[in-house]
């Protein structure tokens, strides 16, 4: 018997790794120097996330995926242009902030406020997948609170892979010390997983699903709510770039055997 | 007076000894937490701590991490504790239950802190690009000690008394079943090793003959891994060719990949080959201390400032000849 999932992938924008990034303080704390000109991208581990629940919603006929996103909605729309060729979903938007010094304990009931207006919600029937932490804020922290405000006791955190039986168990490998996976069999939905970068490659741009995604793109970006956070309760006493710049010595045009003995030195010192 | 809680499993090793020397110095009252199949060992290992009381939750349902009952079991320690702050090494099962454990304490959570103070802490943010000191007021206050950032305790052992806490479980929906480790042969990531080694896709690239090499460089690193014991880490782009079914390098992983969207590991010492980009590995590269290189160009944007002696000569040739003599040859 397959099991038919509502899979709500939880997931921001963030500045292309290749942008230099500088921080600024403003009147409401720290920021991004020019945030709102620096190209962005879909959180990487929110992407993985996404191609996870894609590949899932394949699978099990009847699935649906949601990519629910917090984030300033211009940017969220650049961001589908690319996002919304990869693979079917529909978008579930709320137009805030997407900076990494906003508050996981803010994000999560936004998020969770946005995945109770699934069509049909489903408690029984759901998977939310997100990043295991984000390229911005990198704390590894809303999903387990989206978790705990669901009431979701099954988590998991660094999922490399999930397989569902049957039965609609859920098989699922996370990350651990030493290179290593914990395996681990729950009942089934709903569980919270905390993506790390799975096995699937990207999947290539198929324009038939951009086609369809927009149609709902665009309405979902037209009515997503505007939510202002606060912020309340902590005090960044400063932001800085690491100064640390290195004097590199090159060595060139020399034997590679001379090179061989010196880093044999240095690794044995 | 802030009531700490040291909150951990006890099988938490190194890391543990490190947030322990952290809490130590916070200056408040110290409660040690611990959750566990057994704890009074662990308990007795840390007697002369100065800990002013031990909690522990025990049972066979706290032997393996599983999130419904962790964070059952680290709730009702920060509770029966009544802490203010809290205090817990970033092990994968920590770290997999602190924030829901302060989401239902009432709390806030920092993961990831790299320093510590008792009214501030450090950590970094956008994948180690800029580094930030923060307090809060709320509390409790969760605080998770990335390993490799505090010199570990080392207390006096003893015989602590370790009042026991009860728990509420909910129902059990997880069975942890086992866990996956690569062949022997291919465990290639060593978190305490004192040497990162970095392999880029130059590894898979043709070389002067026209031809890739691919099994010799699989031969090389392995061989030096073996003679050094060093931790196998990877550019992105390598690991993605393996991923994409390409018969690269059969022991590499995403597991292996640092820098923006892999690991931020610590050591000693680290030395990329074939590596190049810029910004995403030096990000992977914010907490080795020594490092150097080996790439054919010297003007590498990686290398050039980031770090210390950049070899500008061909990997394959060097790495041959370093094993040779790691070998005694």
């Amino acid at each position: 018997m397959s099991t038919a999932f509502q899979v709500a992938v939880c997931g921001s924008i963030v500045p292309d790794p290749l942008q230099t990034l500088e921080p600024v303080t403003g009147p409401a704390g720290p920021a991004l120097k020019n945030e709102l000109m620096l190209p962005a991208v879909l959180d990487p581990w929110a992407w993985h996330a996404l191609f996870e629940a894609a590949h899932l919603a394949k699978a099990h006929p009847g699935s649906k995926v949601y990519l629910v996103s917090v984030a300033p909605k211009a940017k969220l729309q650049q961001v589908m242009m690319t996002v919304g060729q990869k693979v079917p979903f529909e978008l579930l938007a709320v137009d805030g902030p997407s900076s990494g010094f906003t508050e996981a304990a803010e994000i999560a009931p936004l998020l969770v406020e946005t995945i109770k207006t699934i069509p049909g919600f489903d408690l029984n029937r759901l998977l939310v997948f997100g990043g295991w932490e984000s390229a911005s804020r990198g704390a590894g922290a809303t999903l387990q609170i989206v978790g705990e405000l669901l009431g979701i006791t099954d988590q998991f955190q660094g999922v490399d892979q999930l397989t569902v039986g049957q039965d609609g168990a859920l098989e699922i490998l996370e990350r651990i010390e030493g290179g290593r996976h914990q395996i681990s069999r729950c009942a089934g939905a709903p569980a919270v997983l905390g993506w790390a970068t799975g096995n699937l490659p990207e999947p290539p741009n198929n324009p038939q699903i951009g086609m369809a995604n927009m149609r709902g793109i665009m309405p979902a970006l037209q009515k997503a709510k505007p939510a202002k956070l606060t912020g309340a309760g902590v005090t960044f006493a400063s932001v800085t770039l690491p100064k640390q710049q290195r004097q590199t010595k090159i060595v060139k045009d020399t034997p590679p055997d001379e090179i061989a003995r010196e880093i044999v030195a240095w690794i044995q010192q | 007076m802030e009531t700490i809680l040291f909150l951990t499993h006890p099988d938490a090793g190194k890391p543990a000894l490190e947030a322990l020397a952290a809490a130590q110095e916070l200056g408040g009252q110290l409660i040690i937490g611990l959750f566990g199949a057994e704890v009074q060992t662990t308990a007795n290992q840390w007697a002369g701590c100065g800990a002013a009381k031990f909690l522990g939750v025990i049972g066979n349902e706290f032997t393996t991490a599983r999130y419904a009952t962790d964070a059952a079991a680290a709730e009702a320690l920060v509770k029966a504790a009544q802490a203010t702050i809290v205090i817990a090494p970033a092990t994968s099962r920590m770290n997999r239950i602190l924030p829901g454990v302060a989401h239902r304490c009432g709390g806030r959570t920092d993961t990831h802190v790299t320093a510590l103070t008792a009214t501030s802490v450090t950590r970094w943010y956008y994948r180690q690009r800029m580094e930030a000191v923060l307090s809060r007021t709320q509390r409790p206050w969760f605080i998770a000690l990335d390993p490799g950032c505090h010199a570990p305790a080392s207390p006096a052992p003893g015989t602590a008394t370790v009042t026991i806490v009860p728990v509420s479980l909910p129902s059990i929906r997880t069975t942890v079943t086992g866990v996956k480790s690569p062949e022997a042969s291919q465990q290639t990531i060593r978190p305490d090793a004192p040497l990162l080694f970095v392999a880029g896709a130059g590894w898979t690239k043709k070389q002067p003959d026209g031809q890739p090499h691919v099994s010799e460089a699989a031969d090389l690193i392995l061989g030096f891994l073996n003679a050094t014991q060093a931790s196998l880490g990877s550019s992105k782009s390598l690991v993605d060719l393996s991923g994409e079914g390409q018969a690269v390098l059969p022991f590499m992983s995403h597991l292996n990949q640092i820098g923006q969207t892999g690991a931020t590991p610590r050591h000693p010492k680290g030395l990329a080959t074939c590596c190049h980009g810029e910004e995403p590995h030096v990000v992977g590269w914010r907490f080795i201390n020594e490092r150097r290189a080996i790439n054919l160009d010297a003007n590498c944007g990686w290398a050039r400032g980031k770090a210390d002696v950049l070899y500008v000569a061909d990997a394959f040739a060097v790495i041959r000849k370093v094993n040779e003599l790691l070998a005694g040859k």
